[in-house]
C-alpha cells in the first residue's frame, strides 16, 4: 500500500492499470483528457498497457470493445458530449455479452467550464440499462475503477464511471494496492452473443432486462450505497450522490445533528434503501451534481406524501455546478460572507487566443475576404478557434458540436445564405468533419471549407492529431474535391493579403472549395523548443 | 487546523506550479491536502483560479466555501480582487502589483492597488521587478510564493525543497533563479 497524489482523472487511470487493463482509447476532451494522458505517460515509462488517442470517441469505444471481445480488459474515456458521438457502440455494447471487462469513463462538466452543455451521463447508463459508478473523491475514483472491471465481467455489461469536473481536476492523496495481472486472450464463449442480428439481439436484450434485479440487488448490498437512519429524528432525510456528499459533510457539524442519510455512489438506484429512508422521514433533501436524476425518480408523477426538496422544488438551483455554499443554503444554514469592497466592479477576463496564434491571422484574412457581402455566413466548430466568436474578431457565428460547421454551412448555403464558409480545426475535421464534407462533394455545394491546421489538438493541451498535416490535403482530394479548388496556405500575417485574395476568389466560385490554412500552434511550438 | 488558499492569476502565469509546490510541501509535513485546478478553456489567457485546502484532518469538499479562505495569493492585481467573497474576515491578500493587460477595459492600476490597500490585511509586492533581479521575469510566481511564505503553515525549507524538485529537470540555473526569486519575495514581505 502506497500513497500517491493524483487527480481524480489520474486515480481512475491508475485504478484501471492495477485492475489488469490491457488497452485504453480516448479522444481528448475537458475534463476527461488527463485520464489517457496519464496512461500514455505510464505506457512510455513502463512499456504498457496499450494507450492511444483515437480519431473520435466512437472509434475509441469500438477499439475498446474489440479488446473486450478478445477477453481482455479495456477502458475508453471521454467528456460527456463525447458519449453522444459514441452513443451507437455504447448502447449496443450493453446488449452483447461483454467478455473482458469494459469500463467507460465519462467526465461531466456541470457549470460548463469547457463545454457547450451540462448533460448528465447517469441518464445514459439508465438508458442502456447498465451499472454506473459515481465516485465522491479521488480514493473512490481509484477503488471504483478497479471494481468496475470485476463488475463488468460478473454482469457481462459495460460499466460506466461518471466523473464531474471538480473531481476530475482535483488532487488528493490516494492509497493504491497491488496490481492484478492482465487477462489472457479468450474469445467470447458464446459466439452468437456478439452477433446482433435481430434474432440474437432480441434474446440478448431479453436477457439483459432479466438481469436488472441482480443489478439492483448488488446496488442495495451497501458496497457503494450507504443508508444511516437517525432513530431519534424523523424530520429530515438527506440523499447525496457523488461529490455532493463532500459539500454536505463540509457543513454538517454546523447543523447540530446528523439527519438520516443515504449516499448513492452506484446505480441503478438502491430502491429498497430509498424506500426505507422515505418511510422514516417527513422531508427529504436531494443533493446531486447535474440533473435532478434521483429527485425526479422520487417525485414520480404521483405526489409523494413527504416533502421532496431539491432542484425541482427550488431548494437547489436547477442548473450550474453545486458548491459548498449552495448546499449550505439547502441545509438551512446561514450564508457565510467573506470580504468585500463596496461598489467595486471588475471586468471579466474571458479566455483568448495566445499571442502569435495562427488562428488570429486566419480570422483577419477571412473577415477581409467576406467584407461587403450582405448575407455571408461563417459557421464554426469546437476548438480554440471558437474564441473567434468573441471580440476583437467576432468572425464566426456558430459553435454547436464536433463537425457541425461543415454540414451547417452546406445547409445554410442550400437555404440561400451566401457565401457560406465553414471553419474547422484539423483535429475536429478528422473527428467529425470528413463525412459532411463527403455530402458537400456529392452535391457540389456552393460553400468554402477552411480547415485551420495547427497540427495539434490545441484546446485540450496539445495532443497529437490523428493524421499528420501533410495527409489532410490528400484526404480532402481523395474525397473528390476538385484540385483546382483545393488550396494549402500559410496562416501568417505576412500572408494575410494573398490569403484574403485567395479566399475571396474561392468564396465567389459557385461550388465547393477547401482551403487548408497551415501553421503550427504557438503553444506546442514553444513546448518543443523548451525540449 | 484548517488553511484554505485561493490562488489567482491569468492563464500562463504559473498558478498551477504555485499550487503544486505549496501542496507538496504541506503533504510532506503531514497535512491533508485537496488541490482543485482549472484546466481546458480557461487556461487560454483567461482568469485562472485554483483552490488549495490544507488541514490536519481529512478534507471533504474540493472547493473552498465563501468567507473561509485564510489567504488569497494572486499573481496579478485585478485577479486578486475577483475572489474577495471567499476571503475570511481575518484573511490576508498577497498580490503582485504587475498587471496583465489583455482586455480592452482593464481598470486604472492605481485604483486597483488602492482597493487592495483598503483591505485589513494586504501585501503588495512588485513580483516582476524582484523576479528580473533574480534572473528571470518568469519566476514572478516564485517571488509570490516567497511573499506568502510567512503566512503559510509549512516550513520555508520544505517549500525550498519542492521549488528545487519542481525545476530540477530544467537545470541548475533555473533552480537557482527560482530559489533567489522565492527568497527575494520572502524578504520583501517580511
Amino acid at each position: 500500500m502506497t500513497d500517491m497524489v493524483l487527480l481524480g482523472d489520474e486515480a481512475v487511470a491508475l485504478g484501471a492499470v492495477h485492475a489488469g487493463l490491457t488497452a485504453a482509447y480516448a479522444y481528448p476532451g475537458t475534463p476527461s483528457t488527463e485520464i489517457l494522458e496519464y496512461l500514455v505517460r505510464y505506457r512510455q515509462k513502463h512499456g504498457g498497457p496499450h494507450a492511444a488517442w483515437c480519431a473520435n470517441e466512437k472509434t475509441a469505444y469500438e477499439e475498446a470493445l474489440g479488446v473486450s471481445f478478445a477477453g481482455r480488459r479495456a477502458m475508453t474515456s471521454m467528456k460527456h458530449v463525447g458519449l453522444n458521438v459514441a452513443a451507437d457502440p455504447f448502447m449496443n455494447s450493453a446488449i452483447v455479452s461483454i467478455n473482458g471487462g469494459l469500463v467507460v469513463v465519462v467526465a461531466d462538466d456541470p457549470g460548463m467550464h469547457s463545454s457547450q452543455n451540462e448533460q448528465d451521463t447517469r441518464y445514459y447508463a439508465d438508458f442502456a440499462r447498465i451499472v454506473c459508478l459515481e465516485p465522491a473523491n479521488q480514493q473512490e475514483a481509484y477503488d471504483m475503477a478497479r471494481e468496475a472491471f470485476d463488475l463488468s465481467e460478473r454482469f457481462k455489461i459495460p460499466v460506466l464511471i461518471r466523473l464531474v469536473t471538480r473531481l476530475a481536476h482535483s488532487r488528493a492523496a490516494v492509497r493504491v494496492r497491488d496490481a492484478r495481472p492482465q487477462n489472457p486472450v479468450r474469445k467470447p464463449p458464446v459466439a452468437s452473443s456478439w452477433v446482433l442480428l435481430p434474432a440474437n439481439a432480441r434474446r440478448q436484450w431479453h436477457d439483459l432486462l432479466g438481469r436488472q434485479p441482480q443489478f439492483v440487488e448488488w446496488s442495495e448490498s451497501g458496497e457503494f450505497n450507504h443508508l444511516r437512519l437517525n432513530e431519534e429524528r424523523r424530520d429530515l432525510g438527506v440523499i447525496t450522490t457523488g461529490i455532493a456528499r463532500n459539500y454536505y459533510v463540509e457543513s454538517l457539524d454546523e447543523l447540530g445533528y446528523q439527519p438520516s442519510h443515504l449516499h448513492i455512489g452506484a446505480y441503478p438506484v438502491p430502491v429498497e434503501l430509498m424506500r426505507r429512508l422515505l418511510g422514516h422521514v417527513s422531508r427529504v433533501l436531494v443533493l446531486e451534481e447535474g440533473y435532478p436524476f434521483v429527485e425526479r425518480m422520487l417525485r414520480g408523477i404521483v405526489a409523494p406524501d413527504i416533502e421532496v426538496l431539491g432542484k425541482e422544488s427550488g431548494a437547489v438551483p436547477p442548473d450550474g455546478e453545486l458548491t459548498p455554499d449552495i448546499v449550505r443554503r439547502a441545509m438551512g444554514l446561514r450564508e457565510r460572507r467573506g470580504q468585500e469592497i463596496p461598489g467595486l466592479s471588475l471586468p471579466n477576463r474571458p479566455p483568448q487566443l495566445c499571442a502569435g496564434c495562427p488562428h488570429a491571422d486566419s480570422f483577419d484574412a477571412i473577415k477581409q475576404a467576406i467584407a461587403g457581402f450582405e448575407s455571408a455566413v461563417v459557421t464554426s466548430d469546437i476548438g480554440c478557434y471558437t474564441l473567434g466568436a468573441l471580440p476583437p474578431y467576432s468572425a464566426v457565428e456558430s459553435c454547436v458540436c464536433m463537425g457541425a460547421s461543415v454540414g451547417m454551412a452546406k445547409g445554410a448555403s442550400e437555404a440561400g445564405l451566401k457565401p457560406a464558409l465553414a471553419m474547422i480545426g484539423d483535429s475536429t475535421f478528422l473527428h467529425s468533419g470528413v463525412a459532411p464534407l463527403m455530402d458537400a462533394v456529392a452535391a457540389n455545394t456552393d460553400m468554402t471549407l477552411l480547415i485551420l491546421d495547427n497540427e495539434t489538438t490545441a484546446m485540450t493541451g496539445g495532443q497529437p492529431t490523428i493524421l499528420p498535416p501533410s495527409r489532410i490535403e490528400k484526404l480532402v482530394l481523395g474525397l473528390g474535391v476538385d484540385p483546382a479548388h483545393c488550396h494549402v496556405i500559410t496562416a501568417h500575417h505576412r500572408h494575410t493579403e494573398e490569403n484574403r485574395q485567395l479566399i475571396r476568389k474561392e468564396v465567389e466560385y459557385p461550388g465547393l472549395s477547401v482551403i487548408i490554412a497551415v501553421r503550427e500552434c504557438i503553444e506546442t511550438l514553444k513546448t518543443k523548443k523548451q525540449g | 487546523m484548517k488553511y484554505d488558499i485561493i490562488l489567482a492569476g491569468v492563464g500562463g502565469q504559473g498558478v498551477l506550479s504555485v499550487s503544486a509546490i505549496i501542496a507538496s510541501s504541506a503533504m510532506k509535513e503531514g497535512l491533508y491536502v485537496k488541490q482543485s485546478e482549472v484546466h481546458g478553456m480557461s487556461q487560454r489567457g483567461g482568469a485562472v483560479l485554483a483552490n488549495l485546502r490544507l488541514a490536519d484532518a481529512p478534507i471533504a469538499s474540493d472547493l473552498i466555501p465563501l468567507g473561509s479562505a485564510a489567504l488569497i495569493l494572486s499573481m496579478e492585481p485585478l485577479e486578486s480582487l475577483r475572489y474577495l467573497a471567499y476571503l475570511s474576515p481575518e484573511g490576508a491578500l498577497v498580490t503582485s502589483t504587475n498587471p496583465v493587460v489583455n482586455i480592452p477595459d482593464y481598470p486604472d492600476l492605481e485604483g486597483l492597488l488602492g482597493h487592495v490597500r483598503t483591505l485589513p490585511q494586504s501585501r503588495l509586492v512588485d513580483g516582476e521587478k524582484l523576479a528580473r533581479a533574480a534572473g528571470s521575469a518568469r519566476a514572478t510566481n516564485m517571488v509570490m510564493v516567497g511573499a506568502a511564505s510567512h503566512r503559510l503553515p509549512v516550513k520555508v525549507e520544505t517549500l525550498e525543497h519542492y521549488i528545487q524538485t519542481t525545476f530540477a529537470a530544467k537545470g541548475e540555473k533555473v533552480v537557482e533563479t527560482n530559489l533567489r526569486a522565492f527568497r527575494a519575495g520572502r524578504e520583501a514581505a517580511a
